[in-house]
């Protein structure tokens, strides 16, 4: 898996992308993905979370990491429409979700950072250095 | 230069895109419009009004580490893109705009003519 952004697409994977949105059979949560929609990436140094999950505060978003998992939780409210209004589309996602991630067995689960940009969550979760694989000389 | 506009754009139309999930509320004087847009930096997002069609486009900005491996997308694509058709009596020339944390609120209103009048009805 990969951002297509930032990677030349291809034929396959756009196949695969085709393939994923018609088998995906009607979860008992319903039909819908997960919300927020999220990527996970790992460096050698930390386990990288992005959540899309706009129209928050800061303060709205409740993360923990407890046991090896990340939880990402909160609210979204609804908009109000004036008094007198028509809603014509209601696509946004409102009321209360929660979303999990499970990370791997090296995380420093006291150096995890979060921060909000652009309607974007980033978690950032440290990994412990990894045991640097050191060379024994033969004498 | 006019080709070169004219291809650039083609080719933003051909690639693939998000389309931004939106609510739409209409009320006596105009439409708003909310668009999600996260991950769109301001500097990144582009709306522009096209005879009767309302183009929204957006840029994703994820700054990830450069080193670092995907191992799981939701979000892969790079870019939202959405086309609404105006109805004649909103005036695309007086569109405003607001966004915030990835939420972009667009007011559309309506044409003088087609604000509501409330004609009294006169006892007789």
């Amino acid at each position: 898996m990969h951002y297509r952004g930032i990677f030349p697409r291809d034929l396959f994977s756009e196949l695969e992308r085709l393939q994923r949105e018609l088998d995906r059979s009607p979860s008992i949560r319903g039909a819908a993905p997960g919300y927020p929609a999220m990527n996970v990436g790992t460096t050698p140094k930390s386990v990288e979370v992005y959540a899309f999950a706009p129209g928050m505060t800061p303060e709205e978003f409740d993360v923990q990491v407890e046991n090896g998992v990340l939880t990402i939780s909160g609210e979204r409210k609804n908009i109000v429409p004036p008094e007198g209004a028509t809603i014509h589309i209601g696509e946004h996602f409102s009321g209360r979700f929660r979303r999990v991630v499970s990370l791997p067995d090296d995380i420093e689960p006291n150096s995890t950072t979060a921060s909000y940009h652009d309607g974007v969550l980033h978690v950032c979760v440290a990994r412990r250095e990894a045991a640097q694989s050191r060379r024994i000389s033969v004498q | 230069m006019n080709e070169k506009v004219i291809k650039r754009e083609n080719a933003s139309e051909e690639s693939a895109a998000m389309r931004p999930a939106v609510n739409v509320v209409e009320d006596a004087t105009g439409i708003t419009l909310y668009a999600d847009l996260p991950g769109v930096p301001k500097e990144k997002l582009s709306i522009h009004v096209e005879g009767d069609n309302l183009i929204l486009e957006g840029e994703l900005e994820i700054n990830s580490p450069p080193n670092m491996e995907a191992i799981h997308a939701e979000v892969d694509l790079s870019r939202y893109r959405r086309v609404f058709t105006l109805s004649r009596e909103l005036d695309g020339d007086k569109v405003s705009a607001g966004f915030r944390h990835g939420v972009l609120e667009l007011r559309i209103p309506k044409a003088e003519h087609a604000q509501p009048r409330r004609i009294v009805v006169q006892a007789t």
